[in-house]
């Protein structure tokens, strides 16, 4: 390898294994770790892993947050493409760029003021089901709800899935899409046989990151879901607050860990398979 | 043509530069104040509370908040000793913090022993290890049905009951902390004063009397959250709470408020204590006077956060002369039947413990599996 492409690289080598692989390999350590007075002890016990295993409501949990992150991935990916498509295919460059602006905005405040700030449109009394008993309906319960969760959800990852998906369409090259139709595809046809197929990296990336973060979230289950039941994350906290079961939660989080790269390494298999295979 | 300004991008710099060179040679026009590092529940560091003392002693409290007794442990547990120089303790909590050498000893004579408006508080349980004191008692405040008026009578509230009234389902939240809760739930199964002390029998029931109040169940909820939802009215009732937190939306005009239903009611205390080798143990003994002088308990009882009762005869006086309607509206009178005092002396109020036979784990794998019902 060149020298310098390794000092190049260095720096975030360095950076990974001091802020990632290494707490990762201490958090897999202290899973083993025992807690006696509110005080961790180092130990290398089987008995936190057998305990949280073998515990019912935490695969209630696991299963339950693996749903929600699903959903949310996928409304996440439909419900963005079409924005996506109008912005990478009918729009001018610059209305492009003006829009990308808006949807980077909502990160420049507080996902947990975002969050609360849906209490006053979800609310029984909140602004859709006035709307809606205008008309006769409701009133809907949408707060501490699983569709509270998926909104929560959608707060967080809906803008950056945009953004991702109309950068992947964008780039695609518009003499093949041009090509399609001169010869006969029809607009859906080649939108499912062109336009996706080039696109399918970006796509896919945008609902891997969907699912991370949504994975991890704990603000929306807790504040717009209600704890009800409970997600992966808001059990990890639980698991802290009574007796300070650091090590319990550890293997929550090991859990989390290994689904995610599992997931995460089935996506980026599947965005780059025939790249790969090429 | 326009006159050019002699600020250039240049001078700025120059001057913010010097500036900041300076200041370290800046004489300030006060000895710098003592820091004061405070282990405690939220708003207890806050202005309302230390402001007037900070002001008077020339210290600065340095508040680390906590949200429970747990974390309060694992804190301490967690930071070399003198880290903290004051700690505010939930009673049940005091216990753990001198079994594990937390904490130091108090001097009884410092204290207004004699002043305490009910005898327990003088030798309350926890907070002392023969004849030496460990913790001094300042505050407390009572569990209870808390709901909205709109949605259950004053009559219907009197019994915890109303948590599985058909009107309300889907509309009791919980406090997220199953100790009060489970409190309750061993209160309604009438356990009354032996509601920790659960045998297997008792505790198997209570876990079956909470499961049947699941399907009334809309959410489980942090301060913030059962704040907000019983304010918007998305939560009818709620179990875990009192008027620490119906108090303050109460104050703003919600229909919401908490009472000590027939099968009794939980007590939280809170408690002051000197952090094990703090070097600043004197004027953390001031601080504690001070919180339990007249005015102290006066700015105890008007938390902005949470308000609590007062404790002394001298608080519960100053803070009839300086808020009559506080006073009234959490029946802090001489002679009112729903007085906090009169009403632990009745035996309606159990003071908060933790679980005598099971440990608080048990209690915990219950409440995941209960919210995952």
């Amino acid at each position: 390898m060149n020298r310098f492409a390794l000092v190049f690289r260095l720096p975030i080598i360095v950076w990974q294994g001091l802020f990632f692989l290494g707490p990762l390999f201490f958090m897999i350590v202290m899973s083993f770790f025992l807690v006696k007075n509110y005080r961790m002890e180092e130990a290398f016990e089987l008995k936190n892993w057998a305990r949280m295993l073998t515990r019912g409501y935490v695969w209630d949990s696991y299963w339950y947050t693996l749903g929600m992150a699903g959903s949310a991935t996928l409304v996440a990916t439909l419900v963005a493409f079409p924005a996506a498509y109008a912005l990478a295919f009918r729009v001018s460059a610059e209305v492009r760029r003006w829009a990308i602006f808006l949807l980077i905005i909502p990160f420049f405040t507080s996902y947990l003021v975002r969050t609360f700030s849906w209490y006053v449109i979800l609310a029984g009394s909140g602004v859709i089901n006035a709307g809606l008993g205008t008309v006769g309906f409701g009133p809907y319960t949408m707060l501490n709800t699983p569709f509270g969760t998926v909104v929560g959800y959608l707060t967080l990852t809906l803008p950056l899935v945009v953004i991702l998906q109309t950068v992947a369409l964008a780039n695609i090259d518009q003499n093949l899409v041009q090509a399609a139709r001169n010869l006969g595809c029809s607009p859906p046809r080649t939108l499912i046989s062109v336009v996706v197929p080039l696109a399918k990296t970006g796509l896919i990336i945008a609902a891997l990151f969907c699912f991370i973060l949504s994975f991890g979230d704990f603000v929306a289950p807790y504040y717009l879901g209600g704890s009800k039941p409970p997600t992966l994350p808001i059990l990890i906290i639980d698991t802290t607050k009574s007796g300070q079961q650091w090590p319990r939660a550890a293997v929550v989080a090991v859990m989390m860990m290994l689904t995610l790269f599992a997931i995460a390494a089935t996506a980026i298999w599947l965005a780059y398979r025939r790249r790969i295979a090429s | 043509m326009s006159e050019r300004s002699n600020l250039t991008r240049r001078s700025v710099l120059a001057m913010t530069g010097a500036t900041a060179l300076c200041a370290p040679f800046v004489r300030p026009a006060r000895a710098a104040a003592t820091e004061i590092n405070m282990l405690a529940w939220y708003g207890h560091g806050e202005p309302d509370i230390v402001g007037a003392f900070e002001e008077a002693n020339n210290v600065k409290f340095k508040p680390k908040y906590y949200a429970g007794g747990d974390n309060m442990l694992a804190l301490i547990a967690q930071s070399p000793p003198g880290t903290y120089d004051v700690i505010l303790s939930d009673t049940e909590f005091v216990q753990l913090l001198n079994a594990a050498g937390y904490i130091e000893p108090l001097d009884a004579n410092d204290y207004p022993f004699d002043d305490m408006l009910h005898d327990d508080f003088t030798k309350f349980p926890g907070h002392w290890d023969g004849d030496t004191l460990f913790s001094m008692m300042v505050r407390f405040g009572h569990l209870g049905v808390s709901y909205n008026t709109t949605a259950i009578s004053a009559e219907e509230a009197m019994s915890y009951k109303c948590f599985w009234k058909p009107e309300v389902k889907g509309k009791v939240g919980h406090f997220d902390w199953h100790l009060p809760s489970l409190g309750m739930m061993s209160l309604y199964n009438g356990n009354g004063a032996g509601l920790w002390d659960l045998d297997d029998a008792a505790w198997q029931a209570v876990q079956e009397t909470t499961m049947s109040l699941r399907p009334q169940v809309g959410g489980f909820f942090d301060y913030g959250g059962t704040f907000n939802s019983l304010k918007n009215g998305e939560m009818l009732a709620m179990c875990g709470i009192g008027d620490w937190i119906t108090g303050v939306l109460e104050k703003d005009g919600a229909p919401v408020a908490s009472v000590i239903p027939e099968e009794g009611g939980i007590q939280w205390t809170e408690s002051y204590c000197i952090g094990k080798d703090s070097s600043k143990a004197d004027i953390v003994r001031s601080f504690i006077q001070y919180m339990l002088s007249p005015e102290g308990q006066v700015k105890s009882a008007q938390m902005a956060a949470y308000p609590g009762n007062c404790i002394t005869r001298g608080g519960r006086a100053a803070l009839v002369a300086a808020d009559i309607a506080e006073a009234q509206r959490t029946n802090q009178v001489d002679g009112n039947p729903m007085d906090p005092i009169a009403l632990i002396r009745d035996g309606r109020i159990h003071y908060r413990n933790i679980p005598v036979n099971q440990t608080l784990e048990d209690w915990n794998d219950f409440w995941s599996e209960y919210k995952n019902a």
